[in-house]
């Protein structure tokens, strides 16, 4: 077939919420990500604390003082949400991975688990700690 | 490689609004995605309208109508119209699926339409499947055996046979393959939902007997673990079949096989 035009050819439209619908099951894939990564940040203002701590009390109050603004309280209250988020869609990843509950409408329903489930547990938290 | 927008040349333009048919009372407007491979211009999105009094109820009937009344430069595949040939997967609305079985009243709203996404288009609505067809060959898409042919035939119990439900009847459309975000972005070199699906259809089948053949090749951190159970797959299928589960199928028998 002569085709001259193949390198030339477009690549068809594919961005997510744009072009493909945004659906229970791709959003709370992608939060199970970002809660990851995000945490992974958390993780690191964590132990800027504790190093800050064990170095000295001016750079203990530098390091205390941001994590204990509105700012680092924000940061630690969405921190504690994807906490658990992350736990419970890695709880729903140990379940599917038994090639369990893959059907539409379980697979929903754990999407469901996983969002109302983390809100739950992150005021649970709040309130008793 | 995660990629978020869409290279130079396949940025969409705005394309040309076509007339409204004349003394029609009930007019729907249908935004169809176009690209020339002969004018050297990006694709557009044309603009048009139909009579829905003199349109048949599926969204293949209004492109067919679009082609025959309006724009005969439209172009799709199509053949069977009944969702078994799998020619007409294309992006409706927001979803992959097949434009003969897909109603035109399940659609609120305008009636968006685009090629299967994140593919080559060849022209309008007709993507490049060759490397998608090409995954699906590379899974050896056929009964494989050692033992010597029998005198009549292979036979299988009525349950094993009943394993094959839910695999078999997949029409290699590429609409699960073509959603997969994964898919999207790796499918250089991840075999996605449709190759995985089908590969899973013949590692449980009773009669083949290169099982082991079979895993070892999608041992592969690329070809099958890929899959991040998105079910984008599950969610778009057509004809309702789960590739998420035939591939965890698939995951669960690689760990079994090593404990």
């Amino acid at each position: 077939m002569a085709d001259v035009n193949q390198s030339k050819r477009p690549l068809s439209p594919f961005m997510l919420g744009q072009y493909y619908r945004f659906q229970l099951n791709s959003v709370t894939s992608i939060l199970t990500r970002i809660t990851g990564n995000a945490l992974l940040v958390t993780a690191f203002l964590v132990v800027w604390w504790l190093i800050a701590a064990a170095t000295s009390e001016s750079a203990f109050a530098v390091a205390n003082g941001f994590l204990t603004s509105w700012f680092g309280d924000l940061v630690m209250f969405l921190s504690l949400w994807g906490v658990w988020y992350h736990t419970l869609a890695g709880v729903r990843h140990l379940i599917w991975d038994n090639a369990m509950m893959l059907d539409l409408k379980s697979a929903d329903m754990l999407s469901w688990v996983a969002v109302i489930g983390s809100i739950l547990l992150t005021v649970l938290t709040v309130v008793i700690v | 490689m995660v990629q978020l927008t869409l290279p130079k040349n396949s940025r969409i333009t705005t394309g040309k609004t076509w007339p409204k048919p004349e003394g029609a009372t009930n007019v729907r407007k249908f935004q169809i995605y176009r690209w020339n491979p002969d004018d050297g211009q990006n694709p557009r999105v044309d603009t048009y309208f139909l009579d829905m009094d003199k349109c048949g109820p599926m969204v293949l009937d209004a492109l067919i109508k679009i082609k025959n009344e309006i724009d005969p430069t439209l172009t799709f595949r199509r053949s069977c119209r009944e969702g078994i040939c799998g020619s007409c997967a294309m992006n409706i609305d927001g979803i992959n699926t097949l434009a003969c079985i897909y109603g035109l009243d399940e659609i609120k709203g305008d009636v968006k339409i685009y090629p299967l996404p994140h593919m080559e288009v060849v022209k309008d609505l007709i993507p490049d499947l060759t490397h998608f067809y090409a995954q699906h060959a590379s899974i050896m898409p056929w009964l494989e055996t050692k033992t010597n042919r029998p005198a009549k035939e292979w036979k299988q119990s009525i349950e094993d046979r009943k394993k094959l439900d839910g695999l078999y009847e997949c029409v290699m459309c590429a609409s699960c393959s073509t959603s997969c975000p994964s898919y999207w972005w790796n499918s250089d070199r991840y075999l996605g939902p449709a190759a995985l699906l089908h590969a899973y259809r013949w590692i449980i089948d009773s009669r083949d007997e290169a099982t082991g053949e079979r895993l070892d090749d999608l041992e592969d951190p690329f070809k099958l673990y890929r899959c991040h159970t998105i079910m984008n797959c599950a969610k778009t299928c057509p004809k309702g079949l789960n590739p998420a589960l035939a591939i965890a199928e698939i995951k669960k028998m690689m760990v079994e096989r090593t404990v």
